[in-house]
C-alpha cells in the first residue's frame, strides 16, 4: 500500500517535473525541475530496492544540475526569464513524433508477454553488483573507465583557449610560464 | 506496482525528453532534454531488474552504464558548446547549423 | 553493531544537532568577544558572550523581511531551507553511541549525497534574491565545491574501504581495535579541511565572505537569514561529527558508556575546527582548488591504495 502510493507520488512529480523543464522561462528553474524529476527517478529507484544506485544517482544528479545551471545561466541569453521568449523549432511536428513513439512504447510494453519473474534479488544487491562489476562485467567496468578517461581528456582539450604555447611560449622545455591564466606552477 | 507501470514511467520520461531534445534551439536545453530520456532508461532498468531478472546484476549494470552516459553526455556536451561559443559566438543547434555554408 | 532506533528520535535528532549548534556558535562568539574586548571579568558576563548568537537569532526572528525587485522567491527560499534540511538529513546516519536513527545500508553514500544537496542550496540561495553580491557567493561556493568534493569523497570512501563496508555501524565496529585515524591519517586530514569547507565557515568563507559583503547571505534577512546561517552550524556540526563514526572509533573508548565518547569526541573535534578558524587565514577557492586536486586527490588516493592493500592482507 505504502509503496504503491509512493510510486504514485514519485511518478507524477517525475513526469510533472519534466514537463515544467520545457516549460519554465527561467533558466536556473527548468534545471532544478529537471533536478527533482531526476530525483524522483532516484527515489522509484531506491523503491525497487536498488539502495545503493537509488542514492548514487541523487548524488551525481545533484551534483550534475549544480554544474548544468551554471552553463544554463552562461549560455542563455535570458538566463532569469525575466522577458519570455520561446526557442523552440518545429514543435508540432515533434510533438507528433513523441506521441507516436510513446503509443508505440506503450503498446509494446501492455501487449509484450513478460516473462516471469526468475530467481530473488540477492540479500546485498549492493554485493551483487560491486561482484559482478569486479568479475563477469569487468570489460563494461574498464570501458566505462576509458571512456570517462577520455572524456575528461577530450573536454579539457575543447573547452581550454589555452594551449601548451600560450602558457610556456616559444621554449617549451622551459620551466617558467609566460602566458596568463592559473593552472599549475603559476 | 507492476512492471507496466513502470515501463509506461519509463516511456513518458523518454518522450517528455525526447521533445525537449527535438524541438529546444539552445544546446544547453537540448541536453536537458537527453538527460530526461537517460533518466527513463534508468526507471526501466530497474524495474526489468525488480521485476524480471533481480537474480542477475545485469539490470544494475546498465543503470551504471546509463549514469556513467549522462555524466559523459554532459561533459562532453558543455565542452563542445564552450568551444562553439568561442571560435563563432554560437549557442543555438540551428545556428551552428549554418557554419557548414 | 549498531540497533535499530525508535522512531522517535527522528524527531529528537533536528532538536539536539540544533542544540549543539547554539553551543558551538555560542563558544566561539565567545572566543571572538575575548578577543575584540578583553578577558570576561565574570562568569554571568561569559554567559551573556556565549548566549550572543541565541540573542542574534531571536533578534533576526522579529526582524522585518528585506525584498529585492524581480527576485525569484521560489528557488531563493528552497535554498535557504535546504540548508538544515540537507544537514539534518544527513544527520540520520550519525550514531551516538552505536545507536543511529537510521543505520542505512549505504549510509556513507547517503551523507555524501545529503552534503550534495547542501552544496546546490547555497547556490540556489544566490540566486534567488536576483543581486550580484548574492550570485557571486553562490558561484564562489560551487568552485569551492568542486575543489573539496572529489577529496572529501575520496576520504571517506577511504574510510569505507578499510571496514569493508558502506554501513556506518559496520565502519564503527571495525575501529573496535584500532582507530582509523592512525591507519589513515591523510583521509583524516583531508576530511577535517573539507568538513569547514562544506560548510563554508572558517578558512573557507568566502562564499559568504567580507569582501563580497556576506555574498550568499547578503540579501537575506530576517527568518531566511536565521535558518540560512543556523543552517551552516548545524552543517559544520554534521559533518565534524561523522567524522567520530569514520575516523575516531564512534562509541568506542574504556569506562565511560558510548554515547558519552561520541559526545566528547565530536566536542574534541568542533574545539578543533574552531581553533583553525582562529589560526588560519581565509583561503581563496581557486587557490584551494590547485591544492585540492593537485596534492590532496593523489595524497587520498594513496592512502586508499595502502588501506586497500592492508585489508587485502588481514
Amino acid at each position: 500500500m505504502l509503496t504503491d502510493v509512493t510510486f504514485w507520488v514519485l511518478a507524477v512529480l517525475a513526469i510533472a517535473a519534466g514537463v515544467m523543464v520545457f516549460r519554465f522561462d527561467s533558466m536556473a528553474r527548468a534545471t532544478y525541475a529537471l533536478l527533482t524529476s531526476l530525483l524522483c527517478v532516484g527515489g522509484e529507484v531506491l523503491l525497487l530496492g536498488l539502495d545503493y544506485l537509488g542514492v548514487v544517482i541523487v548524488l551525481m544528479m545533484t551534483i550534475e544540475m549544480a554544474i548544468m545551471a551554471v552553463f544554463m545561466v552562461m549560455y542563455m541569453m535570458n538566463p532569469a526569464g525575466l522577458m519570455p521568449m520561446t526557442m523552440v523549432h518545429n514543435a508540432k511536428g515533434a510533438a507528433a513524433i513523441c506521441l507516436v513513439v510513446f503509443a508505440a512504447l506503450a503498446t509494446g510494453i501492455l501487449l509484450a508477454p513478460w516473462p516471469e519473474r526468475r530467481g530473488k534479488p540477492p540479500a546485498d544487491p549492493t554485493k551483487a553488483l560491486g561482484m559482478s562489476l569486479m568479475g563477469p562485467q569487468m570489460l563494461t567496468m574498464m570501458t566505462l573507465g576509458m571512456a570517462l578517461f577520455a572524456t575528461i581528456v577530450g573536454t579539457v582539450v575543447l573547452a581550454t583557449r589555452r594551449g601548451r604555447y600560450d602558457r610556456f611560449g616559444d621554449d617549451l622545455g622551459g620551466d617558467h610560464v609566460v602566458g596568463p591564466g592559473g593552472g599549475a606552477g603559476r | 506496482m507492476s512492471l507496466e507501470l513502470f515501463l509506461l514511467l519509463a516511456a513518458a520520461l523518454f518522450c517528455i525528453g525526447l521533445f525537449g531534445a527535438l524541438t529546444q534551439q539552445s544546446i544547453v536545453m537540448l541536453m536537458m532534454g537527453l538527460e530526461l530520456m537517460l533518466g527513463g532508461l534508468i526507471v526501466g532498468a530497474a524495474a526489468v531488474w525488480h521485476f524480471i531478472a533481480p537474480a542477475a546484476a545485469d539490470g544494475q549494470v546498465l543503470i551504471v552504464i546509463a549514469v556513467t552516459v549522462m555524466a559523459v553526455e554532459m561533459a562532453v556536451g558543455f565542452a563542445v558548446i564552450t568551444a562553439l561559443f568561442r571560435a563563432r559566438e554560437v549557442d543555438i543547434t540551428d545556428m551552428a547549423a549554418e557554419l557548414r555554408e | 553493531m549498531a540497533e535499530p532506533a525508535p522512531l522517535w528520535t527522528a524527531l529528537v535528532l533536528p532538536v539536539a544537532l540544533a542544540g549543539a549548534a547554539v553551543v558551538t556558535a555560542g563558544l566561539d562568539a565567545a572566543l571572538s568577544a575575548s578577543a575584540e574586548r578583553g578577558r570576561t571579568a565574570s562568569a554571568r558576563d561569559f554567559l551573556v558572550r556565549v548566549a550572543g548568537p541565541l540573542r542574534e537569532g531571536l533578534r533576526l526572528l522579529v526582524q522585518q523581511r528585506r525584498r529585492t525587485k524581480a527576485a525569484d522567491t521560489v528557488l531563493g527560499r528552497l535554498g535557504v531551507v535546504l540548508v538544515p534540511i540537507a544537514a539534518v538529513l544527513a544527520g540520520v546516519v550519525l550514531p551516538l553511541g552505536f545507536t543511529a536513527v537510521s543505520d542505512l545500508d549505504v549510509g556513507v553514500v547517503w551523507f555524501n549525497a545529503m552534503e550534495a544537496l547542501a552544496w546546490t542550496a547555497v547556490w540556489l540561495t544566490g540566486w534567488g534574491p536576483n543581486s550580484a553580491l548574492s550570485l557571486i557567493g553562490g558561484y564562489r561556493f560551487l568552485a569551492q565545491g568542486l575543489a573539496y568534493e572529489l577529496p572529501h569523497m575520496l576520504a571517506i570512501t577511504t574510510a569505507a574501504l578499510g571496514a569493508e563496508s558502506l554501513r556506518v555501524g559496520d565502519v564503527v565496529s571495525a575501529q573496535q581495535e584500532l582507530w582509523f585515524v592512525v591507519r589513515m591519517p591523510a583521509a583524516f586530514g583531508v576530511y577535517l579541511l573539507s568538513a569547514m569547507a562544506m560548510s563554508f565557515w572558517g578558512p573557507f568563507d568566502q562564499p559568504t565572505g567580507q569582501d563580497i559583503a556576506g555574498g550568499a547571505a547578503t540579501e537575506l534577512s530576517s527568518a531566511d537569514r536565521l535558518v540560512f546561517l543556523g543552517g551552516r552550524w548545524l552543517l559544520l556540526v554534521v559533518t565534524a561529527g561523522f567524522s567520530v563514526p569514520l575516523f575516531l572509533g564512534g562509541g568506542h573508548g574504556p569506562l565511560l558508556p558510548g554515547w558519552s565518547w561520541t559526545l566528547i569526541k565530536t566536542a574534541a573535534v568542533l574545539g578543533v575546527l574552531v581553533g583553525c578558524r582562529r589560526l588560519m587565514p581565509t583561503v581563496r577557492m581557486d587557490r584551494y582548488m590547485k591544492l585540492a586536486w593537485v596534492v590532496l586527490v593523489p595524497l587520498v588516493l594513496l592512502q586508499a591504495l595502502i588501506v586497500a592493500v592492508f585489508v587485502l592482507n588481514r
